[in-house]
């Protein structure tokens, strides 16, 4: 599952290019959205994004609420298309691949995602990793899969013994780490994770975040996060959004130390959101 | 001031007492029915009753297992043809309904709820015994199971709709498909609720005479196949009731009886099964 971390082949087509202070030849852009434009009905939410996704990097979405920070993470599975009357203009590349002309349960088997509050289902815990397996017909040995997946989550030590358990006895940040296992399970690329620690006390926090850290190693992940310090303390790159639009890109170090925009450094001091 | 007082105090006493006694009376309405039906059928009810034929007129004993059997086997295709419409249709209303036409689909189902069981029979005996020139058991349980159909629909989807949109995008994160979403998580989360639907609306059914007086009809003997009039309880209880022998009626008020007990029987296992469910859910 390794993923080597490759040339970027195209350097034109790398937005980080020039703006970042990270030498482009050993970063790999894993997914590539240029002038993409959100609607709800009629309402505009994002307004012309540009931004490249690292390859094995943590992306932090930074942001007031309603600044188009969700949004921006559910277009890069699609899932804004369980929503009606939204529209999405513009390209978004997985690879160079075209998420929207994919098939969507292709592409979500690719991109996984976590959830706000933890939302597993109201099955056993081994069936909640084996779930994502199964209806995607999976042919290899489940229990296997069922190890691996909650031995990268961090949860196989606490629930081995109780596989067959409800998943609803966990507690909240177990929950979370099975939802994360669940969505590993079916191998994707990229993990996308909207304020996944929201509804999680500073321990269990604590954990997710170091869990950040070694799966970054295997995975592409964008994490939307509510909490500055947690994206200063996990993100390689921060992205803030103000009002659906991209106000700055950077690394993560550069944009918490000095920000280049005036409305960034009012949003990270608090002064604003 | 303190008359006021008084005053207040007294119309707060009547209003109380008022409100307690119209409470108390809904209640005591069923069991006073119950123990009227024991009190008269309780003495009939016996082996015989659940195993033997009706007996001739004048000769004492017999039984109404024809009509048990009848029943039952009205209930069982009622089942069959109401069950899966209601149920795919509250999937569609809960899971894929458009604003117009779900609007159209939930109004004409609620208006199909409203429909009185004697027009849903006239419709029946025109539609599949008139054909055929004569009643049958099928014509009787297809009637009952279209007054199924507004119950498990509406309640499908009403169940459906309180599994939390969560749990629909975990699943569609997953890559599942919608279709498999439904199937393997929303349904699963909601059986309890379906199912308890389901025995409700049975229970309802299983009461109603007028859709079966023509189209099952009655029959004194088992019924020899599905295109052949049948025994039921309800009509049972209908004939013998309106019919001038007193150990008829005896055996009416068993039947009602028996009747009763099967609907209550139903009622307290859908609350079982849905308490049971709500409890899981929460832990």
């Amino acid at each position: 599952m390794s993923i080597k971390l490759a040339l970027d082949q195209n350097p034109q087509a790398n937005p980080l290019r020039g703006s970042l202070a990270v030498p482009a030849a050993d970063l790999h852009l894993r997914i590539k959205m240029s002038s993409l434009n959100f609607y709800y009905g009629s309402k505009q939410a994002l307004f012309g994004i540009n931004l490249g996704i690292a390859a094995n990097r943590i992306t932090a979405l930074i942001g007031p609420s309603g600044c188009g920070k969700s949004t921006l993470l559910r277009t890069l599975n699609r899932m804004h298309e369980t929503l009606r009357h939204t529209r999405l203009e513009g390209e978004i590349l997985l690879n160079d691949e075209n998420i929207l002309e994919m098939d969507v349960t292709r592409l979500r088997r690719r991109v996984g995602m976590v959830f706000q509050r933890p939302n597993p289902f109201p099955k056993s815990i081994y069936d909640n990793v084996a779930y994502g397996l199964r209806v995607n017909g999976y042919q290899g040995s489940l229990d296997e899969a069922v190890e691996r997946s909650l031995r990268r989550a961090a949860l196989w030590e606490e629930v081995k013994d109780q596989l067959h358990k409800s998943a609803y006895g966990l507690s909240g940040g177990q929950q979370q780490r099975l939802c994360i296992a669940r969505a590993l399970a079916v191998g994707p690329e990229v993990l996308l994770l909207d304020e996944p620690c929201s509804a999680l006390d500073p321990v269990n926090t604590a954990k997710i975040e170091e869990l950040l850290f070694e799966l970054k190693q295997h995975w592409t992940i964008v994490i939307v996060t509510h909490n500055m310090q947690q994206a200063a303390r996990v993100s390689d790159f921060t992205a803030f959004l103000l009002n659906g639009h991209l106000v700055e890109f950077r690394p993560t170090p550069q944009l918490f130390t000095t920000p280049a925009d005036p409305r960034t450094e009012a949003y990270i001091t608090g002064r604003f959101g | 001031m303190n008359y006021r007082m008084e005053w207040r105090k007294a119309v707060n006493a009547v209003m109380l007492t008022l409100t307690g006694v119209c409470a108390l009376l809904a209640v005591s309405v069923l069991f006073f029915i119950l123990g009227y039906l024991v009190w008269h059928g309780g003495r009939a009810l016996n082996w015989e009753f659940f195993t033997q034929l009706p007996k001739p007129v004048g000769e004492a004993g017999g039984g109404m297992a024809n009509a048990i059997l009848g029943s039952a086997k009205l209930l069982l295709v009622a089942a069959l043809v109401g069950v899966p419409i209601g149920f795919f249709g509250g999937i569609y209303l809960a899971e894929f309904g458009g604003r117009t036409f779900a609007f159209l689909v939930r109004y004409t189902t609620d208006l199909l709820n409203g429909v009185p069981s004697i027009v849903i029979g006239i419709f029946a005996y025109s539609a599949l015994v008139l054909p055929f020139r004569h009643f049958s058991t099928l014509a009787g349980a297809i009637a009952l199971g279209l007054m199924m159909i507004p119950i498990t629909l509406r309640s499908t989807e009403e169940f459906l709709r309180l599994v939390p949109r969560a749990l629909r995008e975990g699943a569609l994160a997953l890559g599942a498909s919608k279709w498999k979403t439904i199937l393997t998580v929303v349904v699963p989360a909601a059986y309890r609720g379906v199912l308890t639907a389901v025995l409700l609306a049975m229970a309802r059914v299983a009461g109603e005479t007028a859709p079966l007086l023509f189209t099952a009809f009655n029959n004194r003997f088992w019924s020899p196949g599905w295109s052949q009039p049948t025994a039921s309880l309800p009509v049972m209880i209908y004939t013998y009731a309106i019919a001038p022998y007193e150990d008829w009626h005896r055996q009416a008020w068993a039947a009602g009886l028996v009747l009763l007990g099967l609907v209550l029987i139903t009622n307290m296992v859908a609350r079982g099964v849905l308490a049971r469910g709500m409890s899981a859910q929460r832990s």
